[in-house]
This record gives C-alpha cells, structure tokens and sequence, in this order.
C-alpha cells in the first residue's frame, strides 16, 4: 500500500460520513461531517484529504473538506 | 483472609419488604416475610443440621436432616421448606429432634465409604461435619448389605471428577443446574436406592453430555462427588483472596483460594454484584495459562524481526526501547510515535499507557482494542443520552418483562449474565432474538423466544428502523416520557423519518429477510409487554453502520420509554474485562478520561497541570490509521499492551505490513503473540492474578483485582510501563496502584469519589461517583439523561438512515461470513488455548446451511477453502441449519485458521470499528492449508526463535 492508497481510504471515510449524515439535508450534513472529521482525524489525515485528490468526494463530503480549509 | 467456606444460609434469601419476628431456641430473630426457618435460624447465629440445602437453590426438603419442632405444631417439619410465620417459637436441638438426624444420619453413612483421611473434600465436607453436628458414633446397619461403593469415577471433565460413590443423591448438582446455570444438563437417573446422578444420556459423561462445565454443581456438592480435580491433586487451599475475573465484560467475583504461591481453585463469590455467586467455564477453570509453558518472563530485543530474540536484563530492554523512542521521536517528531492499551489491564495500567503517549512521547496517537469492538457504542450512546455506557446493573433483569437480544449471543459470551437473564426468562419474561444465526438462547430447555428476526447481516438498522415505524404508526409510543424527556422537535423529525412507508416491515422484507409480520409482532410486544431491556454485542456494533445501530437502539428505548428505571435499558454486552474501563481512561485518540475531547482547553489544562507537561489539542491516530500511517512512513513506533492485533484485528495482511513498516514494534504481553512476531522490544508482563489495581465492568461497576501471587516476570504491568515512561524524561514514583486511582479520581469527575479504600470497604462500585451520586449509580439517566447541565439533559433522537454496506456478495463471493465466539474460547484464544478448555473446542469451524453445504458437495467435518475479496484460509466445515442459506460462521479463537486474513477494511462511517460481521465470501472444497497459512506458519516459527544467553563463566 502506498499514500496514495491512503488517500482513497480517506476519501472513502469522508464520503461515508456524509453518506451517513446525509439525511439530515445537505446544509446539515455539510457542516456534521466537516465536524465529524474535525472532532476523529488526525492533522495529518485532515491536512492529506484537504491537499489530495478531491474528484472522488461526493458533494456534501467535497464542501466539508473545502470548510474544513478555513 | 485465611480459608473457610463462604457461610451457607441454607436457602434464597426473601426480597420481601414486610418483616416477621419470631423466637429460635430462645433467641428473638426479625427476617422478611417468605424466609425459612432453616434461613432465620442461621441468621441469628445458630445453626441446623442440612445436607440438601444451599442458598443459591430453592429448599428441597428431601434429606430428613433438618428438622425441628414449632411449638404449637405437630410432627417435626423440616426447616428448609417451612417459612417463618409471626410469633413462631421454633425449637431446633431436642432429644426427640437428635434421636431422628442421628438415624437419617446413620442410614447415610452406611452406604458411603469411610476414607475421610484421604478423601479430597477431607475437613471440607459437610456430610462430615453433619456427621460430627449430630454425633454419629456408630452405624448399625454395618456395611455388607447393598451399596455404591467402589463405582468408577467419570473422569472426562478436564477440571473436575464425579466420583458416584461419594454421592449422597441430595440433588444440589442437578438443582444447580437446572436454577443457577439454567442448562438442565444433569438429572436423577433411577428412583429411591437406585438413583444415580447422570450428565446427559446412559451412553454421555459429563464430557459429552450438554454439560458447559459452569461449576455450578460442584460449588454446590455437599461431599467430594464433585470435585475440582486441582483440589484432588494439590489438598485443601490455606489462604484465599477475593478478586475480580479477567475474562469477560461481566467482571465475575471470584475468590482466589491458594497454597502459598498456587492458585488451587477460583470459586465464585456470592456477595460479587455481578455473578451473585456464579461462574463460567472460562473464570471458574481456565486460569492455567498463568503458568504455561509458553509464558514468556524474561524481557527480550532484536534489532530486526528477521533475527532471533535476546533476552536480556530488564535495564538492557528499557534501555532499548527507550533509545529507539528518543531516536524516533527526535528526527520524526512525537506524533510518529504511539501506543495501544489494553482492554485486559487494569483501569490504572490503562491510565499509564495513555499517559505515557500523551504526556511522555508527546502524541495522542493512543488507542485501545475497544476500537475494534465497541467504539459504536461509545459514540451512539454519547450522542443520544450523553455518556458512554450502559445505563442498567445486572440486578436490572431481573425486573425486565420483554428482553430484546440484538446481535449478541450471551450464552456463549457472557455465560454468567446469561444465566442469570435465563433464570428471568425461565420466571416469565418474553425473549425478542435478532441474529442471523439461531443461537442458543433462541430454543433451550425451559427457554423459547417469541419472535426470532433472522435477518440478513449488514441490515440491522432497516430491522430497528422497520420496528420504530410499527411502534410510532401504530401509536405505541411513550408519547409521555419523550416529552418529559427529551428534545420534541427532534422527536418529531425521528418519528416523520421512520414512519414513511420506505421504512415498514413490509417494504424493507427484500432487504432484511425478516417476515414482516413477525417483525410487526415483536415490535408490538416490545413496545408494550412491559418492561423492555435491550441487550446487545459486537453483532451491533461491528458493521458499516455500527455506530448508527447503537442510536437506533437507543431511539427505540426512549421512544417506548424504557429508560430511568430497574427493568428497562439499554445494555452493551462488552466483550473484555475492562473495555468499559479502558474507554473510561481516554484510550482513545480524541479524548481525556471520563470522555472530554482533546480539544476542550479547559479539560486538558487540568492534565496539563497535574503532569507539567503541554499537551497536543489534536487528535491523534486510531488503530488502523496508525497502519496507515506506518506504510506511508510517518507512523514509526508502538508501544502494546496485552493486545494482539495481528489476530484481532481485520484485514491480517494489511496489519502485518503496518507493523513491518515501524522502526520500533515494543509488545508487553504475557506470551510471545502473533503481534510480537514483528516486534523488537518484548516486554514479559502479568496476570490479573499477579497485580492490584481495578476492572470496570459492563455495567460500570468498578471492582478490585488483587494480588494472588507474584508476578513470574518480576513486575505489575503498570510498573514496566513506569520503567518506560522514566527511561524516557517522565518523573514517575508510583508504589502502588492506589495512588494512581487517587489521580484518576482527581482529574475525572465521574470517579471524583472512588479510592482504594472505598473499594475495600464497600467491594465495588458503579461510576458516575461524585457529589451528586456519592454511592454510585446502579441505574443512569433516572430523572434526566446525563448530558446537559447537572445531569438534567434531554435525550436526543438521531435519525439514522440505512446504508447498505459496501461489501457486497456477487457471482465469486455469494455468500456471507459472519464471526463469532464460543463458550470455552475467549477472544484470540491466548488465553484459553493455553488450558483444557480446548477439549471443547480444539480448532475454529465453518458453519454452514446444508443446502449451501451440498451445492458444494461438501459434508460435515470436510476441509473447506474460504475466500474473500482480501484473502482465503482453509478450515473445516460443519454444516447445521442454526444459519440461513447464504450465510456462514466462524470464530476466531485459533492463529492457524486466520479467520481476519479473509475480513475487510471496511468500518462502522463514525469510529472505524472494523466491519468483522459481513464478509462476502466463496467456500470451495480444498485439501489443505492455504499458501497464507503455510508461509504464515514458517514465519512465525522463525520469528519466535529465542537465542539464550550464555552463562557467564
């Protein structure tokens, strides 16, 4: 396994957190998941998801990680 | 203490509020309503001759030999059977009385034989010390007519004899077994001279029988016909200590009962608030691997896990570890160093291993095996009712009307509480089982669930979901309740959710597999027999959806009510000892102990006073991210204590080459586990019977562990990790576990008022301790749920959609593995492979569905090739219809079966807890191990290879 296999692995997580939080409306959902990754991830797996590669995110996971920038 | 028996009331103890007097032998004695007089009598100080009487089983009434006159009454009742009534005036040592024990007594002893000198029970035996009460001096009858002696003992059980010749046929063993452990494995064979004892049929002995070697019957064996063999072998203990399993998260008291350094039994205690005096096969017998073979005791290095182990002083090991830490930490920086506690130590050996990552390396890369079992259901039970745990005591289920177990199978994992639920099931209660596989609390002597839901695993939150949508839509809410307590609005948008038709049972059967109607039915009757308990495990929690399930749970007991009262609640079965406990310590990565996040500024300044050190406000690494970490090359060191995540953990190879990728693998264990074949530093460590500190069950309580003997490697577990946090700056001088419980209690509020002194005094203890509950709470959440000011919180309804699991079965993969545990194995087996207990269970098996089984061509006791998507192993099928068609089941009790090798890296969305309960897997027909075992195998053994030091001349 190599970073980049990292990277996927942290994309999946995201997408599945928004996945899950998804039901409570995008807004919602946007703002548990980027909290989510804030209150669980380690710097480094926050720092790697915010510089990687974000075409596999899905919408509400993409505008989590984009918040979390800030 | 030294040793004497536990005293013996004789028999149950009455739960009635209403009291009676009365006079026994002149002595005025006030019991409750329901007490024997047998019972009153004891608890005034004197004593009746007994032979078939024992509290922890309903009174018999068959020996004759505890008779006693009532005043005003004829005949001479027996005491056992005969309660007490106000004004009694009982007299229990007369002639007339003397006369009839001594002849009862006399018609015993003639058909037992007279060896006391030599038999095991000898000066422990009760028909011995009766026959002394009442002064048997000689027998009639002589000894040549018709008897029993000289029959054959049954030496099958590996832990105990039955010897039919010491039997007095006072059926304690049977009753036992029928009221106490609830297998009704034994019985009466015969009537009258010819009655017997039998385990099972004619053809069985206790071995074969259904017997699950409890120990049940021989804690209630008046004389030595059951008899541990260990007492047989090494003679009556002289001194004892009452201390705490380390097996299970039901935290059985147990008193150690030695001869100076050997331990010659462990007996269960009755005053333990978790067993009430029972045990199970794994605490009552299984404790020889404290002094196996295999136990490591010397601390041991390598510079690479390609060379053989050194051993070497404990200095030199220190020194190593810690020079490799410095090195690490110095070009890498702290957080690529971390560490993993154990759910198996004690709360203050925990403790230290957190501390020592955050405080000494400088991370919060610390985790615990929690992760990979119940880290759901501290997140889901957070969330809802604002705490981490369990909200019942076990005394709990004995006031439940319906009982819901949901992905937990308690006979097999928690055998002591299951009793104990069996017992109210057996009374009336009605038994809800949702699993995919019928297990055995499904249909057992005396025992039938109403509804069996075997659903489809991976689908457990459409099933909670499908039954939330029966009870709002057939408006069986608690509609009162949930407005008292909790959030309405979120109530509403819960109930909006789940009533929608996508959600019925109806809708959702495809999905599920669960009829719809017998869903229905079991929701109703949850939602309205009464009080409802929900009991669940690591069938809950360890999917995709682990996390959501637990607040599922939690949703359907508040939405019905049943919580804030004995009876009712929600209830994770944990699976060690101390998972609870180890959670409680901040184990995990983002939070301090007592569950503050690293981020709360005003909790960490707390820490950072009390240790003068800063600490990172940034979470640190879980388990598997630690993995990751390490193949990438940012993650380079790891400190683990009693876990073994090569077996444990999912996805086997990915493990593996985490831990090959790491500069410095330093594993504290007692054995030289699967994990330590990638480790450089090995640290011997010791059993719970070697050390002080304390273990926090599943139901919170918190309870001693004491030192029996000492440690075969020279030190408590907390100390090595002091001799590693000094080596690397820390400033340590604990003495004794004591004082870091002092230091727990003072940087925790929930165990603000718990101390050593205060567990000797009062044995144990349920956390939350502090001002509001100085004596602990047996039930949490009563007048408000814990989070929220002054504990007055509202619960929170989270709405939890189903998402199917990524892990899908397909053309190669079509059927689905789900694993498991068994009665006589516990965990990765490290333990319990080390004893006799393999007699049960010598290797892990394939349940399978005989229709999958011959599409396979395969048949019983076949070898079988089980693949997944991640890898295959080989095993041996057994094929049963306790699963469903398409589904099949291991354990993972054994290191040559591998069962993680096949498991993915899937994980529950909220706290990665591994996916272990949904594989998609093929079984095809194979003739021997895999490439994986074979090459497994040569590597382990090359890596165990201990180089002894030479003698210096």
């Amino acid at each position: 396994m190599s970073a980049a296999q990292t990277d996927d692995k942290l994309v999946y997580m995201a997408n599945q957190i928004a996945r899950n939080f998804a039901v409570q409306g995008d807004e919602a959902a946007v703002t548990a998941t980027a909290d989510h990754i804030k209150m669980f991830w380690d710097p480094r797996m926050i720092s790697a998801i915010i510089d990687g590669d974000r075409a596999g995110l899905s919408a509400i996971a993409l505008q989590a990680v984009e918040s979390l920038r800030s | 203490m030294g040793y004497e028996r536990q005293p013996d009331l004789g028999t149950p103890e009455s739960r009635s509020s209403e009291q009676v007097s009365l006079t026994i032998d002149g002595r005025d004695v006030t019991v409750p309503a329901g007490t024997s007089v047998m019972r009153a009598a004891r608890e005034c100080g004197g004593d009746i001759p007994s032979l078939c009487a024992t509290d922890s089983v309903k009174a018999f009434g068959s020996c004759r030999m505890c008779l006693v006159e009532i005043e005003g009454r004829r005949g001479t009742p027996a005491s056992c059977t005969t309660p007490v009534e106000p004004g009694m005036v009982v007299h229990t040592q007369t002639d007339r009385l003397a006369k009839l024990r001594r002849g009862v007594m006399e018609l015993y002893i003639s058909d037992h034989p007279l060896d006391c000198l030599t038999c095991s029970a000898n000066n422990d035996c009760e028909l011995q010390d009766t026959a002394a009460e009442v002064g048997l001096r000689d027998v009639r009858y002589g000894y040549e007519g018709a008897n029993h002696l000289g029959t054959a003992p049954d030496l099958s059980n590996p832990y105990f004899l039955f010897a039919p010749d010491k039997c007095i046929a006072c059926s304690r063993c049977v009753r036992a077994c029928d009221e106490v452990q609830g297998t009704l494995a034994l019985t009466v064979d015969g009537r009258g001279f010819a009655s017997v004892i039998s385990a099972g049929t004619k053809e069985d002995n206790f071995l074969s029988s259904e017997c699950v070697s409890c120990g049940a019957c021989v804690q209630a064996c008046p004389t030595s016909a059951l008899m541990e063999k260990s007492v047989k072998q090494l003679g009556k203990p002289e001194r004892s200590v009452v201390t705490t399993c380390a097996y299970c998260g039901v935290g059985c008291t147990f008193r150690a009962e030695m001869k100076g350094e050997q331990l010659v039994r462990m007996v269960p205690w009755k005053d333990g608030k978790a067993n009430r005096g029972h045990s199970c096969v794994k605490g009552r017998f299984a404790w020889g691997y404290a002094n196996h073979q295999d136990r490591i005791t010397k601390p041991m290095v390598r510079e690479s896990i390609d060379q053989p182990w050194q051993e070497v002083s404990w200095e030199e090991a220190i020194g190593f570890a810690a020079g490799r830490i410095k090195a690490i930490k110095a070009q890498y920086g702290a957080r690529a160093l971390g560490g993993i506690t154990s759910s198996r130590c004690t709360n203050e050996e925990t403790f230290l291993v957190q501390k020592l990552v955050r405080a000494g390396f400088g991370s919060n890369n610390t985790d615990t095996c929690a992760r990979v079992c119940h880290s759901p259901t501290g997140y889901g039970l957070k969330t809802t009712f604002g705490t981490s745990a369990g909200t019942q005591d076990f005394d709990s289920v004995e006031h439940s009307d319906v009982i819901l177990v949901i992905g937990a199978n308690p006979t097999d994992g928690h055998p002591v509480f299951a009793s104990r639920m069996k017992r109210r099931l057996r009374e009336g209660a009605k038994l809800i089982v949702i699993d995919p596989r019928r297990i055995d609390l499904v249909r057992s002597p005396h025992i039938e669930a109403a509804h069996h839901l075997p659903l489809q695993p991976g689908t457990n939150v459409a099933v909670l979901t499908a039954m939330a949508h029966v009870i709002v839509t057939e408006g069986l809410v608690d509609a009162e309740f949930i407005r008292a307590r909790c959030d309405w609005d979120e109530y509403q948008d819960w109930a909006r959710f789940v009533s929608d038709e996508s959600h019925s049972p109806e809708t959702l059967e495809p999905v599920t597999r669960v009829p719809a109607a017998e869903l229905r039915a079991a929701a109703r009757l949850f939602a309205t027999g009464g009080n409802g308990a929900i009991y669940y495990g690591l069938g809950v929690t360890e999917h995709s959806q682990g996390s959501s399930t637990v607040m599922a749970i939690a949703n359907l007991a508040m939405a019905t009510g049943n919580i804030g009262r004995p009876g009712v609640g929600v209830n994770p079965l944990r699976g060690q000892n101390n998972v609870q406990g180890a959670c409680d310590m901040g184990s995990f990565p983002h939070e301090l102990s007592g569950y503050r996040h690293v981020s709360d500024s005003n909790a960490r300044s707390l820490f950072e006073q009390d240790w003068g050190v800063s600490l990172d406000p940034e979470p640190g690494l879980r388990i598997n991210n630690m993995l990751d970490a390490a193949v990438d090359g940012t993650f380079k060191a790891i400190y683990i204590q009693g876990e073994d995540i090569l077996q444990s953990d999912p996805n086997t190879q990915h493990v593996a080459d985490g831990l090959r990728a790491m500069d410095c693998v330093i594993v504290h264990d007692l054995f030289l586990n699967e994990t330590a074949n990638y480790a450089h530093v090995f640290l011997p460590g010791s059993t719970f019977l070697e050390k002080n500190g304390t273990f926090t069950n599943a139901e919170r309580r918190i309870q001693p562990v004491r030192k029996v003997m000492e440690p075969a490697n020279g030190y408590e577990d907390w100390e090595v990790t002091q001799f590693l946090a000094n080596a690397i700056g820390g400033e340590w001088d604990y003495s004794h576990p004591s004082q870091i419980l002092d230091e727990i209690a003072r940087l925790t509020p929930t165990f603000k008022g718990v101390s050593w002194d205060m567990l000797e005094e009062r044995g144990s203890i349920q956390w939350p301790v502090n001002d509001q509950f100085p004596d602990g709470a047996p039930v949490m959440h009563v007048d408000g749920f814990a989070g929220g000011p002054d504990g007055k919180g509202r619960g929170k309804f989270v709405v939890t959609e189903y998402v199917p699991t990524d892990e899908k079965t397909g053309p190669r993969f079509p059927l689905l593995l789900t694993t498991g545990r068994i009665l006589s194995h516990y965990n990765v087996g490290a333990q319990t492979r080390r004893t006799a207990n393999t007699a049960w269970h010598p290797e892990d098996l394939l349940e399978m569905h005989p229709v999958d089984a011959e599409n396979r061509g395969l048949k019983d006791g076949d070898w079988t090739r089980l693949a997944s998507r991640t890898g295959e192993t080989t095993l041996r099928v057994k094929v049963t219809d306790r699963v469903a068609p398409g589904v099949v089941y291991t354990t993972f009790h054994h290191p040559a079966t591998q069962a993680n090798v096949v498991t993915t890296d899937y994980s529950d969305w909220a706290t990665n807890c591994p996916e272990y309960k949904v594989t998609a897997v093929q079984v095809t027909p194979s003739n021997g191990p895999t490439d994986w075992q074979e090459d497994y195998e040569e590597f382990s053994e090359r890596s165990r290879r201990i180089a002894h030091r030479e003698p210096a001349e």
